[in-house]
């Protein structure tokens, strides 16, 4: 395997917050403890509910965010400070697109001259080269140069997150941070920018953090997938198989929790319990409190992301704790 | 909940020391207030006799700490002019101040909230539209501009109403109309929008389906969402009801606070003019004040969002 | 048996622009319809317009029956009636369906006052009792809290428990688990398909996600453009579609096992509402359209006892599928 392009070691993240009146500023672990090595031409798919801390792990990577303690890694060298030259070249190497991108997009220019935008930005070839630049990058997400000449206004939801893409194209980067990006599209547009983007990747052999709550989604676009569970990983394998194996609790959960046509609602796992609070999170094992498998030890003793076979890792005492003794 | 009111209360001092500080910097520094009482021919003893006799030979800030240490013991300078206490002169034309705008504000919002609420439950009728070109109409045209359209036509033209003076009640009423009307087309607009953008709310549908008539759904579940941004701008015209007429009370000759704010100024009649910007500054503070507090009454997610403020 | 409600001919224009161009559709009671289509189809506006709760420039023609009365143009007092009591509704996003400066006991006693014969103190227990049923801990003491004081999988439960309230015959749920986590959204479902059970109640699940619409219903029909395209009983429709839009949807949908595949996505986008291509609205998009399709739209014709399509292409449809499975 080769090494990989993106390295994120134990990477942790806090903010204060006041909760209630009188209330006392309590850290919030947004991320905590997050590892992740991404190898080129890869895609590492994140998924999780909110308040797992997968947006704020997105943002960390891309350096629009210092970690509070950990690093990472882009292309063997360690991220340069924020706003720094070195940034910026490095920053013009990565891209990031997000769920909205009407509110990507500045609704009173021409989408092309927004495609061209960081062309001029970073100085990039002469301007007649620059036109021929949008052109092609307007093909490459099958769309014409007529499309180029409207308002993000005049455009569909599909067709505006293909001129976002475009956009974040345009400066030839090696890695993309996807977050959220076909959750607000329909399901049939959904599915030709999820192809587009397999299409693109392969083509361009781009690199791609893919961020997303759903499952499907995520497993169509991703080589390798990890489950976030309040700001940890607690699950971590190659997307083929760990959506039809899963192994933690939760990702179970996760899975059945996802519909399937053809499938009637017997057998589902349901959990009980709010969706997980990161302002308060439980001692030990933060998933115990509304895991329906959990032992005594889960409550005191937080699990260690460890692996259990194959490429997978998991973080959950009886899982681990089963292959140790089966290994003794 | 003592944290949320300290807070305010404690913006709400901060605002008067910077009112007040304010005012006595630019009214210092824009003339000699001994000439201008005294008049620019007066002897130069007499001008030096009536600096000694103000203070007004101390450095600037000497004063400025005098007038603050004055006002901590409720002393708020005498009249330049005729040497009478400050707060007396302005307290005695709070009355003739008062018996327009508390009508006025009345006016305002028997005629300004129902025009509003009225215009959004009918949007886009002729009577919505009427009630918006009139609102708008009373909106831009300045006050003193109405005044004297409103003088034109019932004083001078039908000879019906007094054009100035304060003799008998029918010398109010002009007055009292030019503020309502104005007060009235800003409360309509607010309203209306207030309104509007509550029933667009996802919870009004849902009281419809769950089979609440449709006048329930207005009154008890629009009217208390929309109240909240209207009570701003109701809270907004209590403060100007001490100093909100200075325009009207000037273009009819009214002798209430607005008059003798502008005569001191004029006068750079330093102790008036700034016991009169401390009383405005007051009730403005004041008002706000109770606006937080209703917002609180109001708004249950206010009182809980406090505790972040 | 004669149907709970029975709608024919529903056709509704915003200012001259049709969003719903002929529907019709029948639910038997205690059974659990799914829509399904994308944004713009008209599955929400169908049953908005049934309800009467468009806004006024609507124009709402055709009829909508209820146990065989008219409610298009119903008198107010008897719409009243209806909704809530006869037919309950809930909404997506639940941080706004609820009002923000009413408690919770206000706006539940309000419902019960309205549809139940109930007084003083009763009103209370029943409250409690529903936001029991519905699981809300605590139910006595949260009566008084205010909606932002609860989580949102929290709040749809209590949009149930209000829908609750009138003892409907029918429920109908506008993709009430749209905003909420997946974990949120199974418990959320469960809920709904308990109490449907317990209570016999019709449902109507209005989504946009066919795995969700699949699991929970007896039958489907698929919107498009403004009409049904497709109506099967739900096993069947996933297992062989026959629309090709239907079949689309189905192909769009990456699968969560099993081996990868290139999604089949359908070309294009949805037709504008005030642009509507003539003839079938699906044909632009549509793979196996053929000239017919561009002359006159297809009306829902039956393909067996319980399916119906709209599509002069049904029978290549078909064969194309059984090709595709075939391979």
């Amino acid at each position: 395997m080769s090494a990989p392009l993106v390295e994120v070691s134990m990477i942790s993240r806090s903010y204060s917050m006041r909760s209630g009146m009188f209330g006392r500023a309590t850290a919030v672990h947004a991320v905590d403890g997050v590892s992740l090595a991404i190898a080129k031409g890869e895609t590492l798919g994140l998924v999780g509910e909110s308040g797992s801390g997968k947006s704020t792990t997105g943002r960390i990577v891309l350096g629009l965010e210092p970690p509070d303690r950990g690093e990472v890694r882009f292309d063997g060298k360690p991220m340069a400070a924020l706003g720094t030259a070195a940034w910026r070249t490095q920053r013009a190497r990565m891209q990031m697109i997000f769920q909205d991108p009407l509110g990507a997009l500045d609704r009173r220019l021409p989408v092309a001259t927004q495609i061209r935008e960081p062309l001029d930005i970073h100085g990039l070839g002469t301007p007649a080269e620059r036109e021929e630049r949008v052109r092609e990058l307007l093909r490459a997400v099958e769309l014409t140069p007529a499309h180029g000449a409207r308002y993000p206004g005049a455009l569909s939801g599909g067709q505006r997150q293909r001129i976002v893409l475009a956009r974040a194209l345009a400066t030839k980067p090696d890695f993309l941070v996807c977050d959220e990006p076909v959750s607000a599209l329909d399901v049939s547009i959904q599915a030709q920018v999820v192809n587009l983007l397999c299409d693109l990747q392969a083509q361009l052999g781009l690199t791609l953090l893919f961020i997303s709550h759903d499952l499907r989604v995520v497993r169509q676009i991703s080589t390798i997938v990890a489950v976030m569970y309040l700001g940890r990983i607690v699950e971590i394998g190659s997307a083929d198989d760990l959506f039809a194996r899963p192994e933690h609790p939760y990702t179970q959960a996760l899975v059945s929790a996802s519909p399937a046509p053809g499938r009637r609602s017997a057998g589902r796992i349901v959990l009980a319990g709010d969706p997980p609070n990161p302002a308060a999170r439980p001692q030990g094992c933060a998933f115990h409190p509304r895991c329906p498998r959990a032992i005594a030890r889960c409550a005191s003793e937080v699990p260690a992301l460890s692996a259990v076979g194959g490429n997978r890792q998991v973080a959950c005492h009886l899982v681990t704790g089963a292959e140790t003794r089966d290994a003794a | 909940m003592g944290r949320y009111f300290a807070i305010r209360i404690g913006r709400a001092a901060l605002t008067i020391v910077l009112v007040v500080t304010f005012a006595f910097v630019v009214l210092r520094l824009s003339g000699d207030p001994a000439l201008m009482i005294l008049g620019p021919e007066a002897p130069p003893e007499a001008i030096a006799a009536f600096r000694k006799a103000w203070g007004l030979d101390d450095p600037i800030w000497f004063q400025y700490l005098d007038y603050f240490s004055a006002i901590a013991k409720g002393e708020l300078g005498r009249s330049m002019r005729d040497g009478r206490p400050a707060i007396e002169l302005v307290l005695e034309r709070i009355p003739a101040t008062l018996a327009l705008t508390l009508p006025a504000f009345f006016f305002k919002v028997a005629l300004g909230v129902p025009a509003g609420i009225y215009a959004a439950l009918h949007r886009g009728s002729g009577i919505d539209r009427a009630v918006m070109m009139t609102a708008v109409a009373g909106f831009t045209v300045p006050s003193f501009v109405l005044a004297l359209i409103l003088v034109l036509v019932f004083a001078v033209q039908l000879g019906w109403l007094p054009s100035g003076g304060q003799d008998s009640w029918r010398h109010a009423i002009l007055p009292i109309a030019t503020l309502s009307l104005g007060g009235a087309a800003v409360l309509a607009r607010f309203t209306r929008s207030a309104m509007l953008e509550v029933l667009g709310q996802p919870y009004i549908r849902t009281a419809s389906a769950k089979g609440v008539p449709w006048h329930k759904v207005v009154t008890s579940h629009a009217l208390p969402n929309a109240a909240i941004p209207t009570v701003t701008i109701l809270g907004f015209m209590v403060g100007t009801l001490i100093a909100g007429a200075v325009v009207v009370e000037s273009v009819f000759a009214w002798p209430g606070v607005g008059r003798l704010l502008v005569v001191a100024v004029a006068n750079r009649d330093l102790a008036v003019v700034q016991c009169i910007l401390l009383l405005v500054a007051m009730t403005m503070v004041t008002s706000n004040l109770v606006v937080d507090f209703l917002y609180g009454f109001l708004d249950p997610r206010l009182r809980a969002k406090g505790a972040h403020a | 048996m004669a149907p709970l409600v029975s709608i024919e001919g529903l056709s509704i224009a915003f200012n001259d622009v049709p969003v719903l161009r002929g529907v019709d559709l029948a639910l038997g009671r205690g059974e659990a319809l799914g829509l399904v289509g994308e944004s713009g189809s008209g599955k929400s506006v169908t049953w908005l317009a049934a309800l009467g709760l468009l806004p006024r420039h609507a124009k709402v023609s055709g009829s909508v029956r209820l146990d065989g009365r008219e409610l298009l143009g119903a008198p107010a007092a008897e719409l009243d009636h209806v909704r809530g009591g006869r037919v309950a509704m809930i909404f997506q996003d639940p941080a706004s369906a609820l009002n923000p400066v009413l408690t919770i006991r206000k706006q539940l006693c309000e419902a019960l006052a309205l549809h139940r014969d109930l007084q003083g103190e009763a009103v209370k227990a029943e409250a409690k009792r529903l936001l029991d049923l519905v699981g809300i801990p605590d139910a006595a003491r949260r009566l008084s809290a205010y909606p932002h004081e609860f989580s949102g999988g929290q709040v749809q439960r209590i949009m149930i428990a209000m829908a609750l309230a009138g003892n409907p015959d029918l429920l109908i749920a506008d993709e009430p688990t749209t905003a909420l986590d997946a974990t949120i959204q199974a418990q959320i479902l469960e809920l709904l398909s308990t109490i449907r059970r317990e209570m016999s109640m019709a449902m109507v699940l209005i989504s946009h996600d066919l795995g969700v619409v699949a699991e929970n219903c007896d039958r489907v029909a698929v919107m498009y453009a403004g009409r049904i395209v497709e109506q099967a009983p739900s096993n069947q429709l996933f297992a062989d579609p026959v629309h090709p839009y239907a079949q689309g949807l189905i192909g769009a949908l990456p699968p969560l096992d099993g081996p990868r595949r290139r999604l089949t996505a359908i070309p294009g986008t949805v037709p504008d509402p005030a642009h509507m291509p003539s003839g079938c609205a699906f044909a632009p998009r549509c793979a196996l359209a053929a000239e017919p399709c561009g002359l006159a739209a297809p009306s829902l014709a039956l393909i067996s006892d319980d399916r119906t399509v709209a599509c002069i292409r049904a029978e290549a449809s078909r064969r194309t599928l059984l090709g595709m499975a075939a391979e």
